[in-house]
C-alpha cells in the first residue's frame, strides 16, 4: 500500500531525469525526497500526480494502478512551489473548487470548506482574494484546497521554497502538526536537507535521477550510505582520510594516540557556535579541517588563532572512508 | 517603482507636453471634432436626414449584423488559436504566428481581391461549388463577414497571447489535480484569467469591424441597401454632394466605437494584474 513506484525512467530529449526508479513509500506517514536541484525529484513527484508521463514503468497508488490514469482521475492532492492560487476566486471558492468539480452538495460543500479553513487558520480570511494574503497563508490555502478533496496521497512541491526564513520554518512545524492530525500518506519535495531531516518521517535522497538511499532521518544522517549522502544531509570536512562532520571531531590542547595535529588559521563565530579552520601539520593531508565547537568548549580551551590544537574524531562519530 | 514624476517641472516639461498635444490635436481631436460640428452644423437636421433614408439605415444594420458575426468568429477562432499558439508545441508555430499578423501588414484591398478570387460565384476557386449549394459568399453578408472577421483577426490574439503566456499553467494544473476536466478547467479557470484581455480585444476588434472599408468594398459589389456597410455609405453620400448624411454617419460610426472604449475602460478593473 501507499505508492509504489516500478522502474520508472523518465528522459526529457537527451537528459535522463529519472533511472530506474522502484521506489515504496509507506501509507500515511511523511515522506520527503531530498536532493540537489536538477536531481529528478519535482519530475518525480510530478510522474505520481500524473502532471508528468513516465517513459516506462508503473505508479500505484494505495493499491491501485494509476499509471495510466490522466491527473484529474488519480485523487491526488497537489501543493505546488508557487501556490497556484486560482487568483480570481476567493479563498473560500478555491478551497471548495475540487468539490464544486465533484458535483457535492452546496452545504456540504460549505460545511467541509468552513472545517478546512479552520483547520489551516484561514476562517477569517474566506472572502479575502488570494492576492489579499501573505505568501504563508497562500499556501496553507492551497494545502486546503488539496485537502478538501480527501485526496488518497497529498503531493507537495517544494511547498516553503517560496518563503522566507521564517514564515518557511513556522509553516514546517506546522505541516509536521498537521500531518499528526490529518495522517494522510504525504510526499513532499525539498532541496533543504534541515527541512526534510525535520519534518519527515521517511526520507529518499535523489541525485541526478538515481535514489542514493532511502531511510529513517537517522538512519541516513548516522548511517549514509554514500558519500554523497553523507555531505548533502549536513556539513562535512575531510580529517585525515575520513570524511566527518565538523561538530563529530574533538578539539585538544594536548597530544594523545591517534590524533592529528594542526594551527589554527581560522576563527569565526556564529550566534553559539565557534567555526575553526585548522589546517594540519601532515604534509599528506595538508587541506584545512573545518571544526565546529561550542563557545563554551571554546572559551574552555582558550583557543585563539594561531593556537597549535589536536584534533580525533569524538567517540561514537560516523565517518567515511575515501 | 522610482516615481518619473520627481524632477522638478521646468519649461522643457512644458514643451514636451505642448509637442505632444499638438501633435495629437492636429492629427486626431480637430479633424474628428470638425466632422461632430459638421454633424451637428443645422442642429439634428443632418441625423434626421441620414436616419429617414432607407440607404443609411439599411448600411448601419448589415454593418452591425457584420461586425457582430465578425466579433463573434474572432472571439472563438482567437482563443482557440491563441491557446494553440501559447500551449502547445509543435512544427510550424514560428510560421502560425508570423500568419496571424498578416491582416494587419497586407492592405485589406488585397484581402477584398484575395477573397473575391477564392470565393467569387463564377470564377472563384471555391464560389461556384458554394453556390451550388446555395451559398453565395461574394457580393453579399458571407463574403463581406469573412472580409471583416480576417481584417481583424489579429487583435484578439495579439491580446490574450502575452496574457496567457503571463498567468503560465500551474493554474490549470492545479485545476486538473483537483478532478476538473479540459472544459472545466477552461471555463472555471483559464477563461475567467484571460477575461479583460479577450474583452479588450473584441472591442477592438469590434471597432476594426465597424470601421473596415477596403476589403468591404471589393467583395460586397456595394450595392445599396443590399450590400453596402455604414462605411461605403459615407463615400458615397460625400462623393453624391450629401454631405450632411455622410457627416451623421461619420459621427454615429465613431460614437459606437468611442462608446465601446469608454464602456471598457470604466468597466476595467484598475488593477487587475495585482499578486504575484
Amino acid at each position: 500500500m501507499g505508492i509504489e513506484i516500478r522502474g520508472v525512467n523518465k528522459n526529457f530529449g537527451d537528459f535522463v531525469a529519472l533511472q530506474d526508479i522502484d521506489l515504496s513509500i509507506p501509507s500515511g506517514q511523511l515522506t520527503a525526497l531530498l536532493g540537489p536541484s536538477g536531481g529528478g525529484k519535482s519530475t518525480l513527484l510530478r510522474i505520481i500526480a500524473g502532471l508528468e508521463s513516465s517513459d516506462s514503468g508503473t505508479i500505484e497508488i494505495e493499491g491501485l494502478d494509476a499509471t495510466g490514469l490522466p491527473a484529474q482521475k488519480r485523487n491526488v492532492g497537489f501543493v505546488f512551489q508557487h501556490y497556484a492560487a486560482f487568483k480570481h476566486m476567493t479563498v473560500e471558492k478555491n478551497v471548495a473548487f475540487g468539490l464544486e468539480i465533484r458535483k457535492k452538495p452546496k452545504d456540504e460543500v460549505k460545511r467541509r470548506v468552513a472545517e478546512l479553513l479552520k483547520l489551516v487558520h484561514l476562517e477569517q480570511f474566506s472572502h479575502r482574494l488570494p492576492s489579499q494574503l501573505s505568501g504563508g497563508q497562500r499556501q496553507r490555502m492551497a494545502l486546503a484546497r488539496a485537502l478538501a478533496i480527501e485526496p488518497s496521497v497529498l503531493l507537495l512541491d517544494e511547498p516553503f521554497g517560496a518563503l522566507d526564513a521564517k514564515v518557511r520554518k513556522e509553516l514546517r512545524e506546522w505541516l509536521r502538526r498537521l500531518h499528526d492530525e490529518v495522517h494522510v500518506t504525504t510526499v513532499f519535495v525539498t532541496h533543504d536537507q534541515e527541512e526534510a531531516l525535520e519534518v519527515s518521517d521517511n526520507l529518499v535522497v535523489i541525485n541526478d535521477g538515481r535514489i542514493e538511499q532511502v531511510g529513517s532521518p537517522d538512519d541516513l544522517y548516522d548511517r549514509p550510505a554514500s558519500e554523497f549522502v553523507l555531505s548533502f544531509l549536513g556539513p562535512v570536512t575531510r580529517l585525515g582520510d575520513h570524511l566527518i562532520r565538523p561538530h563529530d571531531i574533538d578539539i585538544t590542547r594536548y597530544e594523545h594516540a591517534a590524533t592529528t595535529s594542526g594551527t589554527i588559521t581560522r576563527w569565526t563565530r556564529v550566534g553559539f557556535e565557534i567555526r575553526l579552520e585548522v589546517t594540519p601539520d601532515d604534509t599528506l593531508h595538508p587541506d584545512p579541517v573545518q571544526v565546529i565547537v561550542t563557545r563554551t568548549e571554546a572559551t574552555a580551551l582558550q583557543l585563539n588563532e594561531g593556537d597549535t590544537v589536536w584534533l580525533r574524531p569524538r567517540a561514537g562519530a560516523e565517518t567515511v572512508v575515501s | 517603482m522610482a516615481s518619473r514624476r520627481a524632477q522638478p517641472r521646468t519649461v522643457g516639461t512644458y514643451a514636451r507636453r505642448l509637442l505632444v498635444i499638438g501633435y495629437l490635436f492636429l492629427l486626431v481631436i480637430w479633424p474628428v471634432a470638425l466632422v461632430v460640428q459638421k454633424t451637428f452644423e443645422g442642429g439634428l437636421d443632418n441625423l434626421q436626414t441620414a436616419l429617414s433614408d432607407p440607404v443609411v439605415t439599411d448600411a448601419l444594420q448589415l454593418t452591425v449584423v457584420v461586425a457582430l458575426w465578425a466579433v463573434a468568429i474572432n472571439t472563438v477562432f482567437g482563443v482557440g488559436i491563441s491557446l494553440l499558439l501559447v500551449r502547445y508545441e509543435f512544427r510550424g508555430r514560428g510560421i502560425l504566428s508570423a500568419l496571424i499578423d498578416l491582416p494587419l501588414s497586407v492592405s485589406p484591398v488585397v484581402v477584398g481581391l484575395a477573397l473575391l478570387l477564392a470565393y467569387g460565384g463564377t470564377n472563384g476557386t471555391f464560389g461556384p461549388a458554394l453556390e451550388d449549394i446555395g451559398l453565395q459568399v461574394a457580393f453579399a453578408t458571407p463574403g463581406i463577414i469573412m472580409a471583416t472577421a480576417f481584417v481583424s483577426l489579429p487583435l484578439v490574439i495579439r491580446e490574450v497571447v502575452p496574457v496567457l503566456h503571463e498567468i503560465g499553467t500551474e493554474q490549470e494544473q492545479a485545476a486538473t489535480s483537483l478532478g476538473a476536466g479540459p472544459w472545466q478547467t477552461f471555463w472555471r479557470i483559464t477563461l475567467p484569467s484571460i477575461k479583460w484581455a479577450l474583452v479588450y480585444g473584441v472591442v477592438l476588434s469590434l471597432a476594426r469591424a465597424l470601421g473596415e472599408f477596403g476589403a468591404v468594398k471589393i467583395i460586397s459589389g456595394n450595392v445599396a441597401q443590399q450590400t453596402q456597410t455604414a462605411t461605403l455609405v459615407v463615400e458615397q453620400k460625400y462623393q453624391d454632394f450629401e454631405q450632411g448624411s455622410a457627416y451623421a454617419t461619420s459621427f454615429l460610426l465613431a460614437l459606437i466605437a468611442v462608446a465601446a472604449l469608454v464602456v471598457v475602460t470604466i468597466l476595467r478593473p484598475k488593477d487587475d494584474s495585482d499578486g504575484d
